[in-house]
């Protein structure tokens, strides 16, 4: 046995069954040990969006995805992928071959060193110099990806090593022993009996959910707790979807593109949860001025992000799936009536409507739409963007949907390829990506992928000649002087999809709208829907 | 902004330094010192890192470095429960008229000369740094060619807080 055989043996004793990747001279010994074993290959188009498949693959199951690449070029173009993934704390494990031990540091063909270059946006990182150590580190790095505050390990494999012949070969059942790392999962008890009597005695209690209530499976545990105590709920970008949009506690998504009662709600409550949320720049602007005044509590399985943004009355580090669990043992009464009322009475007064030129499609109303006929357990991948914006602040999730989306990083071409990990890890899920037409360009050549490892994934493009948001900034900014924002009419995407044999549907304006989204999703194949949208709406 | 002394207890893995001293640079922290060595588990670097910053950031500089995989443990080593030293080494211009002024002033301060030249010579002095800032000050009558300051190494007084590594599983 080779060490490549050993790490794909790892991979398998990990669970893993897909790998996204691209193939190289330093990574060959591992795609050719990995071919021998029942793992599912799937070769991107180019390795950023190795990255993101993994990404879409690993939030779908709630386990680690993983891609790998080759040296140099290969790995420095799967770094925006892996940063991508450590803003949202999404779990992978991303491998690069390396040139050979004798070579690193010599500059040498296809030489990058990539530990060093992801040192900064990885939760970890490892060069493997002896082949005697694949074992233990690729169970560790599955062990570190995928607790704690999630987030991507690098594996750095030199190509010798991977050909190095391995003698023993055993792969430990148990946790890693880990001397260094140890993340606290259980709350504090003291604190969250402190948190139960604040709770007791809130007038206006608030949730902000974030991403980090999906990252710990902890969607139903809130939910039960929200609804026996009638407490009322809003979320971050990265938490939407913790309670369907019709429930009677979700108040919509807070921040400076959110919804205005969700921010009304963050404004006025007198006891703030924030569970799994990090009060990011744009999610609270002024964190300080906002929860003036007001009890704050901050649930984070990351020590380091309480207190970053904001210092909080009651810090509770620990998985929120325990710290609920142990919520839910507790009794009190609850006395917010109310507040709930009142905030009822936002949500439907300060309804947002929204009018857009009559001459293009409504991509807010097309939103609603889209969401109403597509399936219960559909997943809508948003891309970066004003589609993104008006996706969020428009969107209609009931129970079972997911809802995806590069939230920390911004990074434009994430919903293609992390809809194709959606779908290599459930093939039977609807998934729709929606992208602006700047975004799909830095896609597109996934198209192939989707065709070949048939991956059927729904794609919306919102056309609009401009790359949308920053447009609109430099129209608020720079008087109207548009510099680097246009993109024109090209491709014609009716051409582009028969290149590749897609099915393509177009939008020029409401008109039989409805009969073209059931159209859209009405079978399973991929489609290219192409929505044009006026490209002088602005949308913040 | 105050000064503070962490002691950290990490990895002696390739790379540890770097992860550490880039933390600290790319989240705009400041380092004023930094000094690691093995500790007698040679699986175990001890490091004293010395650094400013108002209570918000030296808080959030423990938590970062606490997050860093191979941060077994992290301190702030405070003054007044703490022993630091710091070496230092100082080239001084020095012919045989003005040597045996020099070699006086090392005495009082318990310098140690470590290397004389016919033109020069090396006092080395071990202490707190107001200690050596004292010394370097007096000896400004003089000629200072080259000094090399190793930063503070420090430790907790006592036995408490002490980690007894050898009870721990070994790494398998």
């Amino acid at each position: 046995m080779i060490g490549a055989d050993a790490i794909a043996k790892c991979l398998i004793k990990e669970g893993v069954d897909t790998i996204f990747g691209y193939s190289g001279v330093a990574i060959d010994p591992f795609w050719n040990s990995v071919g021998k074993e029942n793992i599912r290959t799937i070769l991107v188009r180019t390795e950023q969006n190795a990255g993101h498949a993994a990404s879409g693959y690993a939030r779908t199951l709630g386990k680690t995805g993983v891609c790998a690449v080759t040296s140099g070029p290969g790995a420095t173009n799967l770094l925006t992928g892996i940063a991508t993934a450590y803003a949202d704390s999404i779990p992978l494990v991303c491998i690069t071959g390396q040139v050979n031990t004798d070579q690193i540091g010599s500059d040498v063909f296809q030489e990058v060193d990539v530990t060093g270059a992801a040192e900064s946006f990885v939760k970890y990182s490892y060069l493997i110099r002896d082949v005697k150590d694949i074992p233990r580190i690729i169970h560790e790095a599955f062990f570190v990806a995928s607790t704690g505050r999630k987030g991507p390990v690098l594996i750095d494999i030199p190509c010798d090593v991977q050909l190095q012949r391995i003698s023993d070969f055993d792969y430990p059942d148990d946790e890693p022993k880990m001397r260094t790392y140890k993340p606290t999962i259980k709350g504090n008890a003291v604190q969250i009996k402190k948190v139960i009597k604040v709770l007791e005695y809130a007038k206006k209690p608030l949730i902000i959910a974030g991403g980090g209530v999906f990252l710990s499976n902890a969607k139903k545990d809130l939910r039960k707790f929200v609804e026996k105590h009638q407490i009322p709920v809003v979320s971050t970008m990265m938490g939407i979807g913790v309670l369907p949009t019709d429930h009677p506690m979700y108040y919509g998504m807070v921040g400076n593109n959110g919804n205005s009662y969700a921010n009304r709600a963050m404004r006025e409550c007198d006891t703030l949860l924030m569970v799994g949320a990090r009060v990011a720049d744009r999610a609270v602007a002024a964190p300080d001025m906002t929860f003036d005044g007001k009890v704050l509590v901050h649930m984070d399985v990351d020590p380091a992000e309480i207190g970053k943004n904001v210092g909080p009355t009651i810090p509770i580090v620990g998985d929120i799936k325990h710290i609920f669990a142990d919520f839910m043992d507790a009794e009190f009464k609850d006395r917010h009536e109310t507040w709930v009322n009142m905030l009822d009475l936002y949500r439907d007064s300060m309804k947002e409507e929204h009018h857009s030129s009559p001459d293009f499609v409504n991509f807010q109303a097309f939103v609603k739409k889209l969401c109403t006929a597509m399936k219960d357990d559909a997943v809508y991948v948003a891309d970066v963007g004003q589609n993104q914006l008006i996706s969020c602040r428009n969107i209609i999730m009931k129970d079972r949907n997911k809802f995806f989306t590069s939230g920390g990083m911004g990074t434009m071409g994430y919903s293609i390829p992390a809809a194709m990990g959606v779908k290599a890890a459930e093939r039977k899920t609807q998934v729709i990506a929606v992208c602006g037409d700047g975004a799909f360009q830095m896609s597109m050549m996934e198209l192939a992928t989707i065709k070949q490892f048939d991956l059927p994934v729904k794609i919306v493009v919102m056309r609009n000649e401009y790359l949308g948001l920053v447009r609109e900034h430099q129209s608020r900014e720079y008087d109207g002087e548009y510099n680097m924002v246009y993109l024109g009419s090209d491709p014609d995407l009716s051409k582009l999809s028969e290149a590749y044999g897609i099915r393509y549907i177009k939008a020029e304006n409401m008109k039989d709208i409805d009969e073209k989204i059931s159209d859209f999703l009405s079978d399973d194949s991929a489609v290219i829907f192409e929505v044009l949208t006026d490209p002088e709406e602005n949308v913040i | 902004m105050q000064k503070k002394v962490f002691q950290l207890l990490v990895d002696n893995t390739s790379g540890v330094l770097s992860r550490i001293a880039g933390l600290f640079a790319r989240r705009g922290y400041n380092i004023e010192s930094i000094t690691a060595g093995v500790t007698a588990d040679p699986r175990y670097t001890r490091i004293t890192i010395v650094t400013d910053g108002d209570d918000e950031i030296l808080e959030q500089i423990e938590k970062q470095l606490s997050k860093l995989i191979d941060v077994r443990d992290i301190r702030v080593l405070e003054p007044d429960n703490s022993v630091y030293r710091e070496l230092c080494m100082i080239k001084i211009e020095a012919d045989a008229k003005s040597r045996q002024g020099i070699i006086a002033l090392a005495d009082v301060f318990r310098a140690n000369v470590v290397d004389v030249a016919p033109d020069s010579l090396i006092a080395e002095i071990t202490g707190s740094q107001s200690k050596i800032d004292a010394f370097i000050d007096l000896l400004s009558d003089f000629r200072i060619l080259e000094i090399a300051r190793t930063g503070i190494a420090g430790l907790q007084r006592g036995t408490e807080g002490v980690i007894w590594l050898e009870e721990e599983d070994p790494r398998y």
